[in-house]
């Protein structure tokens, strides 16, 4: 039991993923989490405005509940399959972050100086959410899919356009963390 | 019923995502500093088992259980797309430290505040889908 309790290594997680994905495709659907948000425009009459939003969404219901219990799955992966230990981070990560004015990282998942409501009710701090969850939502539509759609499902069925939309969640995710981070904090 | 498998895949997903600290934004910004191998341990084992998982799909025609043979559509063959949309995801992505499985996961482990990136991302995709086809793709 304490081995659950305790983070789970790189090893048995990423084989884990895999098998979440092997057991959706015999189940006859795909593994692709951002589908749903385009499934949450067209249940509220996103259709008016875009083709794009014209399809039947009730064949979506599977995934929609794949999401249910992705929220149920993280209440129980903290209440009770965790020992509250804090994330071992690379120290050198932990300096890095510290000069941008991040304190107690790997203390909790998430860090306060951008998800505490605290931080959310200033301009900066809920524009800066606001915006991530913009581009997210933009950007996974626009290539097709997310990690899950691409780089899981798509790089494991040797997909050459996943692996573009791959190399593009790093150009992107290498701008923001090495040059608009430190000009954002 | 049908919908009771989902759901625990679904649970099981969240689970796995939480315990491996996928979910967790410092995580997301120590892979794109290259300052650890957890997260490229995560996607490598990943991709690498889902590979195998597929070939032997296809290599003993296994159907679903729904009794269709097993055929995962290809993406339309294009390079604008992408490139572009996965430059602008990867900028939401390391700024949010989350993508949108770990958005719904995370609201789970209480983060109320996740509704309003998830509402942001709704509205995103509801963006692209007005501008689709002004868009290069």
């Amino acid at each position: 039991m304490e081995v659950i309790l305790k983070p789970w290594p790189w090893y048995v997680s990423g084989p884990l993923i895999a098998l979440v994905m092997a057991i959706l495709v015999f189940f006859g659907k795909t593994f692709g989490m951002s589908s749903n948000l385009r499934t949450l425009c067209s249940i509220g009459g996103a259709g008016k405005y875009a083709d794009f939003f014209r399809f039947d969404w009730k064949a979506q219901k599977w995934n929609l509940t794949v999401v249910l219990g992705a929220i149920i799955g993280g209440f129980i992966a903290v209440q009770f399959l965790s020992d509250g230990s804090a994330i071992d981070l690379n120290p050198e990560t932990i300096a890095d972050l510290n000069t941008l004015g991040f304190q107690n990282a790997g203390a909790t998942l998430l860090p306060a100086e951008i998800y505490h409501w605290d931080s959310i009710m200033t301009f900066k701090g809920f524009s800066i959410l606001v915006l991530a969850g913009f581009l997210v939502g933009f950007g996974t539509r626009y290539a097709g899919g997310c990690t899950s759609g691409h780089a899981i499902t798509g790089l494991s069925n040797l997909q050459l356009p996943s692996l573009i939309a791959v190399i593009g969640f790093f150009i992107g995710g290498l701008l923001m963390t090495h040059f608009l981070l430190p000009l954002i904090f | 019923m049908k919908f009771l498998k989902f759901l625990f895949v679904g649970i099981f997903f969240g689970i796995i995502l939480v315990k491996s600290e996928a979910v967790s934004w410092y995580r997301i910004f120590e892979m794109f500093k290259f300052q650890s191998f957890h997260m490229f341990g995560i996607i490598g084992s990943a991709v690498f088992l889902g590979i195998l998982f597929l070939w032997i799909f296809r290599r003993f025609k296994v159907k679903s259980i729904e009794g269709n043979e097993i055929h995962l559509a290809p993406k339309d063959k294009s390079f604008a797309r992408y490139i572009i949309g996965g430059t602008i995801f990867g900028l939401g992505w390391a700024l949010a430290g989350a993508c949108p499985g770990p958005m719904y996961i995370l609201l789970g482990t209480g983060v109320s505040s996740m509704l309003l990136v998830i509402a942001a991302a709704t509205l995103g995709t509801f963006v692209y889908g007005v501008l689709k086809n002004k868009l290069p793709h």
